[in-house]
């Protein structure tokens, strides 16, 4: 999988009149991990779901691949998003959660619960397929999340806060295996955390979004680490 | 233990175990007694109309089910996922609507509809779906609240189109939601009476209504007990099932605290959300408006001689009607007061003698119930039948009226005062015995000073139900002595300008005396009863609809709506 170039160029979004996000320039290149960092409330979680179209911005454009798709729906964006409470479906089984991204992409049903199998063998969840996933716990859950968004192979994955609230020596795990994942896939992700440490370790590069705010006006890039 | 002495429990609960046992048991048992009869049973299923108004009942319920649940869901997203101007607004004027009587409502349809639609179907089932879109817009609103909208978020990254989420993803999680709401209006709808004997026609007969014809209009009282227990059948065949498939939809969820309905940001957003709130507050205000205008017109022109002229009981000089409209109203405040004192006594000392007696109270508890998984019809009936014989011939009693209503509406008392008395901390009570207070003067100062506040809120309902209830008073009423809800209807139901303007006119102060009085419950009610009362929604009945699920709350979405539920019988 090829990941894809993310531009955004003076985003601006408003709640309630307040500016959350102030003329944010962002560019990240294919295949990129990107770590974005800010205290809760900045308006990170905002800003990606800006990627996704889940929030349309007031002011600016978003570019993937070149093409302009700030109007474009999510659901034909071919942007993957993990969410911190992982937003399992609770009404189906872990296997169809994980195939129902594939389904909405009309894969046939024996295809993709093939490939569904396949992926939670990846996440180290091979045979949990029948299980209901309110019964799953938190590392668990978490790792059927990360498949079902994968299995898509989005050419952009977004995270946000997807370690935020596990326990110690969960977390330590998972940050190796969500770092390990991201890279082999090759896909373009954005991963949102307050954890400065956790980004540097999932992360290609970690950006502070207060540094993004006001068009021209910061430092766009803090380097490759 | 710092109980109380047998004899205070007895006291409490030999008035309200009586009169369950003479004014509901009693008829119910001489109801049966009346059905069974191989002639009787044979005339009422040999004869095709009957078959006709049974699938009439069914196919009516099922469409205005149907159609409530569709048309309802459009505005329970908006309230549950957009915070807009006149939010709250909208919600009070759902709720005010399914709280108004029946032949209120009725007639509000009757004044809306062009005559051509009047006395229709159609104009029944619209009737329905209006009337009892609340209980679609709280009950899923309530759970679509609930409903984190990310989930759908996560859904719309995977590649689902709004559409599609909807229907994979929404629509299975809210379902326990639509299935409690879609099983209490088919309830309702399945037993409509008022609202048919207002807007109905020959062809348009519910069970319910062929009841009340067959033993008031025809005389054939034995058919019409066999009918009323084949409605009652019926109705526990739905139950059962409703609780049945109530419980293999709930799911256990972990749905997490709500997520605050926020602004519309989009222009799109903006513009659908309006336009659903603003249809919705169309469609539930245009049949209160059409009253009110239909009051002050006649084909000759606007004029206010039905409001003024109101006592007059003349047609044309001369030429009396027999019913006055001025004297059905104080009649029925006259009726509502006894029936609000009877229903508050036996209610109060119910309530103390359940929270009292511990375990042997269940069944008293259970007793009161029963009159709500009844229809108000039944009820009616049952006391016709019985009360009209020597040495029990108390039909000319003027207090059999007030009585059948506060059959009612007693149980809503229950309700509204047990939960807070049970919710008193028992330990109180003996932290009073340490302080030397005997176990009945204890129980003076510590529980009883607790049931004031929703004995009032009780009270208001009873008032409420008493004024707007017409099945049971059908049966009871005589002529001379109609209620505001008996008057409506006769005078919609006759030819000729005066006659309709005054029946609209009494529709508008009956409308604006139930909703006050609601209003009110649900004001004070909230702060009085608080979470501490149990949901009135857990009768034979509704309850199969309201226990389906932990997260469908109907009672979290309005106090009034729920205790009202039965204001309309």
């Amino acid at each position: 999988m090829r990941g894809a170039d993310v531009r955004l160029a003076g985003i601006t979004v408003a709640f309630d009149g307040a500016n959350i996000l102030d003329a944010v320039d962002l560019t990240i290149r294919s295949g990129e991990v990107v770590g974005l960092l800010g205290p809760s409330g900045s308006g990170k979680s905002t800003l990606l779901r800006v990627i996704a179209g889940l929030v349309i911005p007031d002011a600016g454009v978003v570019t993937i691949d070149g093409k302009d798709v700030t109007r474009v729906p999510t659901h034909r964006r071919g942007v993957g998003m993990v969410f911190q409470d992982n937003q399992l479906f609770p009404h189906r089984s872990t296997i169809d959660n994980v195939a129902f991204g594939l389904k909405m992409a009309g894969v046939d049903r024996s295809t993709r619960h093939a490939r569904a199998a396949e992926w939670l063998t990846r996440v180290g969840l091979g045979g949990f397929g029948t299980r209901s996933v309110t019964q799953l716990s938190g590392g668990e859950a978490k790792r059927v999340a990360l498949a079902r968004t994968l299995v898509t192979e989005p050419s952009v994955v977004l995270l946000d806060e997807p370690l935020t609230g596990l326990d110690r020596e969960l977390h330590d795990q998972l940050v190796g295996e969500l770092a390990e994942l991201l890279h082999a896939t090759g896909a373009t992700a954005v991963i949102v955390t307050h954890d400065a440490d956790e980004a540097g370790a999932i992360a290609d590069r970690s950006l502070a979004l207060d540094d993004l705010q006001g068009a021209g006006s910061t430092v766009r890039d803090h380097g490759n680490r | 233990m710092n109980r109380l002495p047998g004899w205070v429990v007895g006291l409490l609960v030999i008035t309200p175990a009586v009169g369950l046992a003479v004014f509901y048991a009693w008829p119910f048992v001489n109801l049966i007694v009346e059905a069974i009869d191989a002639e009787s049973v044979r005339a009422v299923f040999g004869r095709q109309r009957t078959w006709s108004i049974v699938w009439f009942t069914l196919w009516q319920a099922a469409v205005s089910t149907a159609v409530t649940v569709v048309v309802g869901l459009a505005p329970a997203w908006a309230v549950a996922r957009f915070d807009f101007p006149g939010r709250r607004l909208l919600l009070s004027l759902l709720t005010a609507v399914f709280v108004l009587p029946t032949v209120v409502m009725g007639a509000a349809f009757l004044a809306l509809l062009p005559d051509s639609l009047d006395r229709t179907v159609w104009a029944v089932i619209g009737t329905h779906v209006v009337f009892n879109l609340a209980v679609i817009v709280r009950t899923v609103g309530t759970m679509w609240e609930h409903l984190p909208p990310e989930m759908e978020h996560a859904a719309a990254t995977l590649g689902a189109s709004p559409g599609t989420v909807f229907r994979e993803i929404t629509l299975p999680l809210i379902r326990p939601a639509v299935t409690a709401a879609a099983a209490i209006v088919f309830l309702f709808t399945f037993t409509s009476f008022g609202v048919i004997r207002v807007l109905g026609a020959p062809g348009t007969r519910t069970i319910e209504v062929e009841v009340w014809r067959r033993a008031t209009q025809l005389g054939q009282v034995d058919q019409a007990a066999v009918l009323a227990l084949l409605q009652l059948a019926m109705l526990g065949l739905l139950a059962t099932w409703s609780s049945i498939s109530a419980r293999r939809s709930a799911r256990a969820l972990d749905l997490r605290p709500l997520s605050r309905p926020r602004r519309a940001r989009t222009l799109r957003e903006r513009v659908v959300v309006s336009a659903v709130a603003g249809t919705t507050a169309i469609v539930a205000l245009a049949p209160l408006c059409a009253l009110v205008v239909k009051s002050v017109s006649t084909p000759s022109g606007w004029t206010f001689t039905a409001w003024t002229d109101l006592g007059s009981a003349e047609i044309r000089p001369g030429i009396t009607l027999g019913l006055d409209p001025l004297a059905a109203l104080t009649n029925s405040l006259r009726t509502a007061a006894w029936t609000t004192l009877f229903a508050t006594i036996v209610g109060a000392l119910a309530a103390l003698g359940i929270a009292a007696a511990g375990k042997a109270g269940r069944i008293l508890d259970a007793g009161l119930l029963l009159p709500l998984g009844t229809s108000a019809v039944t009820i009616g009936f049952g006391m016709l039948i019985t009360f009209d014989t020597d040495p029990y011939d108390w039909r000319s009693s003027w207090w059999i009226v007030p009585v059948g209503q506060a059959l009612v509406a007693a149980p809503f008392v229950v309700r509204s005062t047990l939960g807070v008395l049970r919710a008193v901390d028992p330990s109180l009570s003996l932290a009073a015995a340490t302080l030397g207070a005997a176990p009945v003067r204890a129980w003076r100062e510590i529980v009883v000073p607790h049931l004031w506040r929703p004995l009032a809120v009780g009270a208001a309902i009873a008032a409420a139900i008493s004024l707007g209830e017409f099945g049971a008073t059908s049966f009871l009423s005589r002529s001379g002595s109609e209620t505001l809800p008996i008057a409506i209807e006769e005078l919609l139901g006759r030819t000729g300008s005066v006659l309709q303007t005054k029946g609209y006119a009494l529709s508008v102060i009956l409308a604006a005396a139930t909703i006050g009085l609601v209003m009110l419950v649900d004001r004070t009610g909230a702060i009085a009863s608080g979470r501490a009362v149990e949901r009135p929604g857990e009768h034979p009945q509704q309850g199969a609809g309201s226990r389906s699920s932990s997260v469908t709350d109907p009672a979290s979405g309005s106090t009034a709506a729920q205790w009202s539920t039965d204001a309309r019988r």
